[in-house]
């Protein structure tokens, strides 16, 4: 899922201080879960900034309101007369869902009201873990089911650096050692000698280095379209 | 001869190789570098000038090991993964070689969150690189010199003749794969090892012989990097903090002893820490050489590039065979 922080209220605050008619937009999806951007923490930080508002005497009308998931724009456009009514909204979802209202939404600006961080893992109530960064050609088969690319702070690909100390990343002794925990659990799983085989440098196009990435899935977008010819045809 | 090095006719040779070490300036101070490669010269074979070590910005490796060159002092250069791309590496290789340096180590380097161990600012918000990681970048240096290709796969007409490095921390955890991670430094064409500092030989020992039992020390020149103590407090702080460095007890009862035996004389206490420091660099570094399939010795007096004339005198490492 997809993990976020809302932004301090003073740094919204510095965003927002201009405008008169405001909505907080937010989704219920993945920053709901992570208790930062669902349609409470929209209601909470509208009454924040309603109160901020009057602290210093400026005239601001704070809405607030939530889709279902803030990345589609089916769930988006339900809300269109609400959102083209204002003079701002502040999207409290990820920032996919902040450019796709900016696409729809074209005569006024979509401003953050999140710093959307990683999507990660949820170990336990409250904890959430970038063990994935997405680098679009997976290597997990190698490496015992933990990802080096982004959980070794060196993104090393043939074992670990000088820096392991006692089990731990050279960053922080509250960091594990990606590479330590890949060679004890290889070791476990009986196949230490796959970590022997030199890995060659990645091909790091299919991450965000070789440009903005995007999936079309043909057969879908085509009966997508026949459907909309049936429907004006029909 | 796959680059004609100082270092490389050393190790070829026979004798025992000695490394120092050589930090460039925080600043663009030339004759600093000048300074420290005539008191080096002829006390080492080849002094490695570090790349922005602990992530601090200093002179380039490059620049700094040309001004060396220029003196007499033969360098290698380092290259970090961190903070460039392969397109960067090799062009900066190509500009090296075409200088005329001869060595060049590749390493990690010390993440940017590490900032001199807190000591200094150094650039914690810096985006790092890690395009490849050091074995990767040792295959590159490897496929320029021999094949006469980049990485990419175009030609290179005048390839960069590199005797290649790259380290090797044989205490640092996980400990039962870093033979193995230095057998994959080796098949990738690394010429030439130097560890991470040794304090507990005997503990070093045992991984030489596991290294020995795959064969590396015929295939790369292991030099066992000495970390020359200064005083107990630098002992005890790195048996604590410094990654895959592990010292003997006893070692520093005999230092702390030292220290105590001067009583409330501060400068007397450093004097002779310094002293004792030297001696047990001395046996250190006899110790290593005598250990089957070590080539030669590291030795990095970090701030104290004028120790070595010493240590290397003491240990009859002096007069070093090929300058």
């Amino acid at each position: 899922m997809i993990v976020g922080e809302q932004k301090p209220v003073a740094e919204i605050w510095e965003m927002v201080k201009g405008y008169r008619r405001i909505i907080i937009f937010g989704c219920n999806a993945c920053v709901a879960v992570c208790h930062a951007g669902g349609a409470k923490q929209a209601e909470i930080l509208a009454s924040l900034l309603r109160m901020k508002a009057v602290q210093e005497g400026i005239e601001m009308n704070v809405e607030f309101s939530a889709c279902e998931r803030q990345c589609e724009p089916e769930f988006i456009m339900l809300h269109a007369e609400t959102l083209k009514s204002q003079d701002l909204v502040l999207s409290i979802a990820c920032g996919a869902g902040v450019n796709l209202v900016s696409a729809l939404i074209h005569d006024i600006p979509i401003f953050p009201g999140l710093n959307t961080e990683f999507y990660g893992a949820v170990p336990q109530a409250g904890v959430f873990e970038e063990v994935c960064s997405g680098c679009g050609d997976c290597i997990l088969h190698l490496t015992g089911g933990i990802c080096p690319i982004v959980r070794c702070s060196k993104s090393l690909l043939n074992g670990p650096c000088g820096g392991t100390n006692k089990g731990k990343c050279e960053i922080s002794p509250e960091v594990d050692c990606a590479w330590y925990l890949i060679v004890e659990r290889m070791k476990k799983l009986g196949t230490l000698e796959k970590l022997f085989e030199i890995q060659p440098p990645k091909n790091w196009a299919t991450a965000t280095h070789g440009g903005p990435r995007r999936v079309v899935i043909e057969y879908i977008v085509k009966s997508e379209e026949a459907e909309e010819k049936k429907v004006k045809g029909g | 001869m796959k680059s004609g090095s100082n270092l490389e006719r050393v190790i070829q040779s026979g004798q025992p190789a000695v490394t120092a070490e050589l930090g460039p300036p925080m600043s663009a101070a030339s004759d600093e570098v000048v300074r420290k490669a005539h008191v080096l010269k002829g006390f080492c074979d080849a002094a490695n000038v570090t790349d922005c070590q602990t992530a601090v910005v200093r002179m380039s490796s490059i620049a700094a090991a040309v001004i060396a060159l220029r003196e007499g002092l033969e360098p290698v250069m380092q290259m970090t993964c961190r903070d460039r791309n392969r397109i960067a590496m090799q062009s900066d290789l190509l500009g090296a070689a075409a200088l005329g340096l001869k060595n060049c180590l590749c390493i990690a380097g010390d993440h940017q969150k590490f900032g001199a161990a807190g000591k200094l600012k150094g650039h914690p918000g810096a985006k790092n690189v890690y395009d490849v990681d050091t074995i990767q970048l040792v295959g590159i240096l490897k496929k320029m010199r021999d094949e006469g290709f980049q990485e990419g796969g175009d030609k290179v007409d005048v390839p960069p003749k590199f005797f290649i490095g790259a380290t090797w921390t044989p205490l640092g955890d996980p400990v039962d794969f870093r033979p193995y991670n230095l057998k994959k430094k080796a098949d990738a064409g690394a010429d030439f090892i130097q560890t991470q500092g040794i304090y507990d030989m005997e503990l070093f020992e045992s991984q030489m012989e596991k290294a020995r039992n795959l064969g590396i020390h015929e295939k790369t020149a292991i030099l066992v990097g000495i970390i020359v103590p200064k005083s107990v407090m630098m002992l005890n702080y790195m048996n604590a903090t410094v990654a895959g460095v592990s010292v003997p007890q006893q070692l520093i009862e005999r230092m702390n002893r030292v220290k105590e035996s001067a009583g409330d004389d501060k400068q007397q206490a450093k004097q002779i820490q310094e002293e004792e420091g030297i001696k047990i660099t001395v046996e250190l570094i006899q110790k290593a050489l005598n250990i089957p399939g070590v080539k030669g010795v590291h030795i990095q007096a970090i701030e104290g590039e004028t120790l070595i004339e010493r240590i290397v005198k003491k240990a009859g490492l002096y007069p070093r065979p090929c300058t």
